[in-house]
């Protein structure tokens, strides 16, 4: 046997070790401690009061929906809930933060010690969570290309999130990455968040730290801040996992610092270094109550929660005998879950239903880059086309031309079967007819499918069915085809 | 006893205040007397109470999600320095 040289790279010499910092903000009608909008889009400063722009004097007064949301959150992820919680203020300063300080929570957070699971190829992955604490979000910083100038926009300001802190559990951007999908299913399970990355109401901060195998101490680890796209998380992981090898690799040395991601660019670059900036000289918040929770009103929000992501994914495959695969994609999103069982309630045909989200849905939502809630189609409607399948009035082939449609025009599947012309023919006197022209005008096919070749017989198919401009059915055209054929031998 | 010099530059340059020598100097001796003039509370006994981060008896303090009319625009920018385009205009910040 010749001599094999097994090549190991740098890179599978080292362990790698995440944490994440989720943000959500929060779907209040109103902000963490005023009465103003929390709506995203607005004109610049136009949900603004002496509350969120930080005036001297001004009282501000927790929102109990946030502290609801937040409990909900902890317990979906197997947290305990303190039943003792203060806030308090974390210093420092910017433009984006008028009062020069971020209410939040510091020793005291309203969740701690839980832990989220989920599959990561074939293997169950568990990533404990450290804690979940409430918050204000920041206003936001516009900068202004042509005078050079930064502009400030408060209407973010004061909009609640929850931060969830992870334990240093995840070694690489598929963990991550399944772990941002576990979070983002529970958030909108819960109806808590909207979940929309792209205006940043989802975002992570990445702590990222590599070592050799085998190593018991941790590397010095580096921070990259607000990532709003999973494409973003794993691509900014792979550049930074890469950067720390290659700089330790060289005999470098890391840094801890905090890293911003410029996705356009495809790269990560250092923003400041931790050690000068960040002295936030946390104390408790003097203008807010603690928050003292009863077993009661922590029990009731416990028993009220809603299905989570796993038992309908569970559900899915008892009760609709969905394949575990087509279960989680679909219960991966609550508004997917929705819809399909929307679409399974109008047609009665769960698997179908299935098949559709995987394949043809899943395609146009990806070339429209739009989200099940944004299609133009309702699940009423995918209910409808699937029956008209099932009753024979068109074929697959030609659902699929109407779905098309429908994805452009949101039009009810009847009507653009009706408008265009395209139930199917069943009568067999008229498909006999095509049938026979087909033989006609293909005498060659019909040489070599008498000859023996059975595959004549799927160009003679297309050809009738393209004849009957895709209306024929299909199963009539083949048993047609034969009995012709049969005649001729 | 007074702050260090490099105590008073390290808070100054967190509230981003740019202090002479001559201030830092002084304030040093202030924040000092101040420091000190707080440590007396150490002399009291309080070994028979309870450590608590808020002094009123108060707990729970919240309020509905309801919304309540923002304040006009002009109003909240009224005192802002620079303005433009519906914000408050600020130096370039970098990072």
């Amino acid at each position: 046997m010749k001599g094999c040289v097994k090549f190991m790279s740098k890179y599978d010499e080292y362990e790698v070790i995440m944490g994440l910092e989720v943000h959500a903000e929060l779907s209040t009608k109103t902000k963490i401690y005023c009465g103003c909008s929390t709506e995203f889009g607005a004109d610049p400063n136009t949900h603004c009061c002496p509350i969120c722009t930080g005036m001297p004097g001004v009282l501000p007064v927790l929102n109990k929906k946030v502290v609801e949301y937040a409990v909900k959150m902890g317990l979906a992820t197997n947290c305990e809930i303190a039943k003792f919680s203060k806030q308090d203020r974390k210093n420092y300063f910017y433009p984006d933060l008028p009062k020069a300080y971020q209410t939040s929570q510091y020793d005291l957070p309203l969740c701690e010690h839980g832990y989220v699971e989920f599959m990561v190829g074939d293997t169950l992955k568990r990533v404990g969570i450290t804690r979940i604490h409430i918050e204000e979000d920041a206003g936001k910083l516009i900068h202004d290309p042509y005078t050079g100038d930064t502009l400030v926009d408060f209407n973010r300001c004061g909009v609640p999130l929850i931060e969830i802190v992870s334990e240093p559990d995840i070694h690489s951007a598929d963990e991550a990455i399944g772990y941002m999908q576990t979070l983002k299913s529970i958030l909108e399970y819960l109806e808590i968040c909207d979940c929309k990355m792209q205006e940043g109401s989802l975002r992570c901060d990445v702590n990222l730290s590599v070592r050799k195998k085998g190593e018991t101490k941790f590397g010095t680890r580096t921070e990259t801040k607000n990532l709003n796209s999973f494409k973003a998380i794993a691509r900014s992981i792979e550049f930074e996992i890469k950067r720390q090898i290659d700089e330790l690799e060289a005999g470098g040395e890391i840094y801890q610092e905090t890293r911003r991601w410029d996705d356009d660019k495809g790269i990560g670059y250092a923003m400041r270094s931790k050690e000068d900036a960040h002295d936030y000289r946390y104390f408790p918040e003097p203008d807010l109550a603690p928050i003292v929770l009863s077993d009661e009103y922590v029990n009731n929000l416990k028993v009220n929660l809603p299905e989570m992501p796993v038992a309908r994914k569970t559900r899915y495959i008892n009760e609709f005998n969905l394949p575990e695969y087509d279960a989680e994609q679909i219960t991966n999103s609550k508004y997917m879950a929705d819809f399909f069982e929307k679409a399974t309630a109008v047609c009665n045909n769960p698997k179908l239903v299935s098949n559709w989200i995987m394949s043809d849905i899943s395609r146009i939502l990806n070339e429209q880059e739009i989200t099940i809630t944004e299609a133009k189609f309702t699940a009423e409607q995918l209910g409808e086309l699937i029956s008209l399948i099932e009753k024979n009035v068109i074929s697959s082939a030609i659902a699929k031309k109407v779905f098309e449609d429908m994805a452009v025009s949101g039009k009810n599947p009847k009507v653009i079967v009706e408008e265009k012309g395209l139930v199917q023919v069943t009568d067999e006197g008229a498909i006999r007819e095509i049938v026979q022209k087909v033989l006609e005008l293909n005498p060659q096919s019909v040489e070599d499918y008498l000859a023996g070749k059975e595959k004549a017989m799927g160009f003679l198919v297309g050809q009738t069915m393209k004849e009957s401009r895709g209306k024929a059915n299909p199963g009539i055209v083949n048993k047609l085809l034969k009995e012709e054929l049969e005649k001729l031998k | 006893m007074k702050i260090t010099e490099q105590e008073v530059r390290h808070i100054a340059s967190l509230a981003r205040l740019r202090l002479s020598d001559d201030e830092v100097e002084k304030l040093g001796e202030e924040l000092g007397q101040i420091k000190e003039f707080v440590e007396t509370l150490n002399e009291v006994d309080v070994s028979s109470v309870d450590a608590t981060a808020y002094i009123l008896d108060k707990q729970n303090v919240l309020r509905e999600d309801e919304l309540k009319p923002s304040f006009d625009r002009e109003l909240i920018l009224k005192n802002a320095p620079a303005k433009e385009a519906g914000c408050i205009s600020v130096p370039k910040v970098v990072e």
